[in-house]
Formats: structure tokens, sequence, C-alpha cells
């Protein structure tokens, strides 16, 4: 993670972001310190700290600086330009931390985490928005893995982080209204248990949802009826007020990036 | 018709990316072809295809290519030409292209261009300013053009085969003798006045054999009647054309009843001297010496004529360009616009002819030698059809094919 010390919306380059709704610095400080608080003390998460930097606001959201596997960082290739400079930072960050570093083709967008998950031994990349169709078959290539591309639809929805949420390696939270119909058909076939959200639910980013064992850590305001499917499947809801974050297109996921992925029941047995 | 070769790879059949592709190019009405397919065995294998793209103009197709960009579908040529500095005057660097006589486009800059006035066996000079390409013989080239070299970014469009058959189809296999001859000059006469409503040149390359068989006045109808756009020949041609029209002999044999006339050997030799004192064949035309035959309609009819020279001609007439190089220029400018061209009696002109002309043109062969039609065939004219035949009996049946 990353503290939001320089955090503020400088520029605007998804739909969300709006200069003319400026971030509070302190309560977004606030809402990060619970999350990471939540996320160490209470879930017993080992989180490393990425330094922040005043010339790079958007650093707060880890989750697009790359993708870990094993000891190596896939790095990303941001799509704009402000956030181009991040790539320097994160490099620099992992290399010292002892990870190997993967570029891709210069040629080719890829924004990490935000457009890369993980359903069991499956890599879901999004593309269209942030990153290009083409990484997918490079990240096969070097995890020796199936990665299933799928093209995003929604520019709201412009992460694939933002609209799909593995929960297990069975069992995810999606918006289908986010992808064309290619992608929805390879979403229900890979996908056993699949949890459909509402569009007022999409747009709170609930699907920006952190998953550690069998707990959620999401957005708070989601529906009731949500929150009641996400208990049934045995899930304990955590939910947090991470407004300030949302105004810059983000919310808990964005917020941490996986260096260890933590084993599900269902494939440990 | 406009098409590009697209590779896609990848985990590209779970993921519907490459129904998605075929899909997309459908939507936006192009067509495609699945040229290779290789299907991963295992889930972690990735599978990979190349498909080429359809469309009905180079704006529609990138229409589609964009599109197919972002699904990863990519153009297999997308590095621009190599261009390299001509090191000398008439010297291709090294590694040159070699052209074919097959429509070609180069990429330069990011975009295709059609290659200008295609001819086999030359290379393609780029303007770096404007992006043009144009098809140069060697010993057109200047110090520091800029030539392309290799093989990258160079596109050749193969002919397509014609869905109906024509008559460019009809005789494709072996040049023989032993073919219907009346039904395939037949469909060449609806041919050639389907070329002239297309408002396409009708090119004829003939030997002296036209005029010594006495079919010179068929070929002189045909100009006449406006089938005729261009003419290439040599000086024999012309010569003897010109003794028919003076003295009624071609060679010293009288055309009419086929005898020879007493001193008719000189008659050739007779009848260049008097074009030459005369200043040339428009001149002989202009003062009313000249008054028939083939030359002479040429003229009237303001049919450009190209006579070259060779290196056992009397002479030869003032008309006949005898720097080989020269020649080659006069006829490579009469080139563009040509829509059919008709060699008849002709060796070495026509094969010359045959050299420049683009793929696209259909040719006609006509000769009593069937090596001669069978040797133009075998030059890479795609669209040839050879007649084995006397170039008098052709002509007649031509021209009464076409009503004239």
């Amino acid at each position: 993670m990353c503290r939001p010390t320089y955090y503020r919306i400088a520029y605007e380059i998804n739909p969300w972001m709006s200069l003319k709704r400026p971030a509070r610095r302190r309560r977004a400080a606030a809402q990060w310190h619970r999350l990471h608080q939540l996320l160490t003390q209470d879930l017993g998460a080992r989180v490393r700290l990425l330094a922040p930097r005043a010339s790079v606001p958007d650093l707060v959201f880890t989750a697009n600086a790359g993708l870990v596997a094993g000891r190596t960082l896939i790095r990303s290739n941001f799509r704009y330009p402000q956030r181009q400079l991040e790539e320097p930072v994160v490099e620099r960050y992992f290399r010292r931390a002892g990870f190997g570093i993967v570029r891709l083709h210069e040629r080719y967008r890829f924004e990490g985490e935000g457009d890369a998950l993980w359903l069991g031994q499956t890599l879901v990349f999004g593309f269209r928005f942030r990153s290009d169709a083409p990484v997918h078959e490079e990240l096969a290539r070097r995890l020796r893995v199936r990665v299933l591309p799928v093209e995003l639809a929604d520019r709201r929805f412009y992460h694939l982080d933002t609209c799909f949420c593995p929960l297990d390696a069975r069992s995810a939270l999606w918006f289908p209204g986010a992808f064309d119909r290619y992608g929805r058909r390879v979403i229900e076939h890979l996908v056993a248990r699949l949890i459909s959200v509402s569009e007022a639910d999409a747009r709170r980013f609930v699907c920006n949802a952190i998953v550690i064992n069998r707990a959620v850590v999401v957005q708070a305001g989601l529906s009731a009826g949500l929150r009641r499917r996400l208990t049934r499947l045995g899930l304990r809801v955590h939910q947090l007020d991470l407004s300030e974050f949302l105004k810059a297109g983000g919310s808990a996921k964005c917020l941490v990036l996986t260096l260890r992925r933590a084993q599900p029941q269902e494939e440990r047995t | 018709m406009a098409s590009e070769i697209v590779h896609v790879s990848g985990h590209i059949i779970d993921s519907l990316i490459l129904p998605k592709v075929l899909d997309e190019i459908m939507d936006l009405d192009g067509t495609f072809e699945i040229l290779e397919i290789a299907v991963g065995k295992r889930k972690t294998d990735t599978s990979s295809a190349r498909l080429r793209v359809h469309a009905t103009s180079q704006r529609h197709l990138d229409h589609i290519l964009k599109r197919l960009a972002r699904l990863g579908a990519m153009p297999l040529h997308l590095r621009d030409v190599r261009l390299a500095r001509a090191p000398k005057e008439g010297v291709f660097p090294g590694a040159f292209y070699s052209t074919t006589n097959l429509p070609t486009d180069i990429r330069f800059r990011g975009r295709w261009r059609p290659v200008q006035s295609i001819e086999m066996d030359c290379g393609i000079v780029v303007n770096p300013s404007t992006g043009a390409a144009r098809c140069t013989p060697m010993t057109s080239i200047r110090k520091g053009d800029w030539v392309v070299c290799g093989v990258e970014g160079i596109k050749v469009t193969p002919l397509e085969r014609a869905r109906v058959a024509e008559v460019f189809q009809f005789m494709t296999s072996a040049v023989s003798s032993e073919k219907p001859k009346a039904q395939l000059i037949e469909r060449l006469a609806r041919e050639m006045r389907s070329i002239k409503r297309a408002r396409q040149k009708i090119l004829v390359v003939a030997g002296p054999a036209v005029v010594h068989t006495g079919s010179g006045p068929y070929l002189e109808r045909l100009i006449k009647a406006g089938f005729v756009q261009v003419l290439f020949a040599g000086n024999g041609l012309a010569t003897h054309d010109i003794e028919s029209a003076l003295y009624g002999t071609s060679l010293g044999v009288r055309l009419d009843r086929g005898v020879a006339v007493k001193d008719g050997h000189d008659h050739h030799m007779r009848a260049i001297n008097t074009i030459r004192q005369l200043g040339g064949i428009r001149h002989a035309v202009r003062r009313r010496m000249l008054r028939r035959g083939i030359m002479h309609a040429c003229v009237k009819r303001r049919v450009p004529f190209i006579l070259t020279g060779s290196i056992r001609d009397d002479g030869p007439l003032p008309d006949v360009i005898t720097d080989t190089l020269k020649a080659q220029e006069a006829m490579r400018k009469q080139i563009p616009g040509v829509g059919l061209a008709l060699m008849i009696a002709s060796t070495l002109h026509a094969i010359a002819t045959g050299n420049m002309l683009p793929a696209t043109v259909k040719t006609v062969c006509v000769d009593i030698n069937p090596a001669v039609v069978t040797k133009l065939s075998d030059r890479g004219t795609f669209q040839g059809i050879g007649i084995v035949s006397d170039s008098e009996s052709f002509l007649r049946e031509l021209v009464r094919a076409l009503r004239l």
C-alpha cells in the first residue's frame, strides 16, 4: 500500500475524476488509515508500504503498479502520461525489495492488477480502456497459465477490478453491464457461482473489494440484498467508507497490490 | 478490393476473441478467409490464427483493421519498406527489391501506397516528401534516388481468378494449334468492344508478316474503326506497309496476285529512300505521297506508333528509334491505360512489350509458330491467350467478328 500523503485530484483521466470535486486530504488519510488497520490488525494481512511522492498523486492506487507473480513484478505500462511517472518509482521500490522486474513490450499498455485478476489458476484480463489485448499473450507465456482476455464495454468501469471481483476459485462478484456479450459469455462459462450486482451497487464500486480468505472489505453503502448474498456464501463483509478515493475512480481493491496470494481453502485441500 | 493479412494469437478460443474478430469483420461488411489456425492442445497453450480480411476499399479496410487491432488482431505487414539511396546513375542499391508485373503496394510512413506503372524486373523509387512510389527500370535510376530494398512492407496482390468463365480463362492451358479458333476470335471481338466501351486502350504489336501475308488491309480497317489506340512495330512492318502502299508489293511480291515482279527486290529500299527524302512518315502522309496502308491509317487517325530499330534493319525509316533505351522509354510512355495487347506475328517486339505490361493487361499472342506463343506465355503474362494461326486468317476472322 502507499499512504495518501500527496493524494489529490490533479487531472481527469476517467469519468469519475473531476477537478471541480477535489479530494479532502485529511479525510482521505483517515479513510486509508482505517483500511490499513483493518487489513493488518483484524484480517492478519502483512502490508508493505511504498513511500509516497508528491509528483505522483495516484501512486496510492498501488493495484495498478503491476502484477506480482512469485518474486517477480510484471511492471505496468500506464496508458496516461500522468501515471507513467509512477513506473520508475514502482520499479525502484520492487528492485530494492529484491523482486525481479519484467517490462512488457513498450508498444502495449498494461495496468497491472487493475486489469488482471486471478480466478483459481486462470488469470482474467480486462482490456480496451487501459490495457491492450495483445498483452494477454505475453502474460500467458511468462506465467505459463491460461489468460482469458475480456473486453470492457463501459467507460465508467475502465479497469477490470471495478466490475469483477473473484471471491474464491469458483465464485465472483461482477457487474455484467460492464462487459460485452462475448466477455459475459466467457465469464459465465468460467465462474461457477456468479453474483451479479446492480448498477447502483456497481457505481458504489462494490466490485472493487479486497478478499482475504473469507473476509471481504468493501465500500460502505452496499445494498442489503447483496450483503445477504455475500453472507450466505460464508463471507464476512467489512464495510468501510472510502468515499474520498471514489472521487478518483477507485476504492478498496485499487489501494492494495497483492504481493502474495493467500491460497483459498478450496485450493489448499 | 483491398485486403490485408492479420494475425491474432493467445487464448483466443476460450476467450471468444477469435469468434469476435470474425463477427466484427462481418458486422463491418468485410469478408475474411482463414489462412491458418493452430489450436493449443492444453488449457495453458495458446492458439493462433492468420486470416485475410477483404474490404471494398482501402478506407473500409483501415476501418476494419482499426477495430481488429483493439482485439489484438494485427496486420502482418506492420513495418514500413526499407529505402536506400542509389549509389550511381543507373545502379540500384545492393539489396534492391526486383519487381513483378503484379499490382504492388508499399507501406511507407504507416500507409499503403500503390506502385505506379508496375512492370516486371524493375525497382521501386519512392519520393520521400510525397510518398509516391514508381516502378523504375534500372537505366532510369538517378544517383541518390530512394529505392525500396528488402521485402518488408511490400504487398504483391495476385490476380483474382474470375468467377465467370472469360475468354482470357478459356485458353489458359498449353498453347495448341488444335483449338477452335472461330469461337475464340468471336469472344475476343466481344472483349475488344467492351474494352473500347470502358475507354481503355488497345495496343497492337505487329510484325512484318502482317503485310507479307496480305492482312495489312484488315489491320488498317481495325485502326480506322478505332479498335487500335497504340501501335508498336519495327522498321520491317512500316517499310513493307509503305512499300505496298507505293508499289503494291511486299518484298517485291505483288500482294494482289502473289507473284514476284521484275526488279521488285529493291522496292522496299526505294520506299525507305522516299520516306527519308520526305523527312518521315507523317510528312509523307501530309504531302499525300503516302495514301493508304497501316501507317497512313495511324497518322490519319492520330494513333501513336512507336517504331523501334534492330540490328538488321535496312534504312531505317526516319521514324524508327534506333537507341534501344530511348525506344523502351517511348514504349513505356504509351503503356498506361492499355487494357488489351494484341501481338500479331512478332517475336522480339511482342516479348519486349510483354515485359513492360502489368499483369492486369490482357494479352493475345497470335503467331504461326507455337514456340513464340509459348515463349510469351512463359514470361509471366498472366491473363494471356495464345492463338497459333496465320496472321491473315486471324485478322480476317477478327474483322468479320467485329463486323467491320
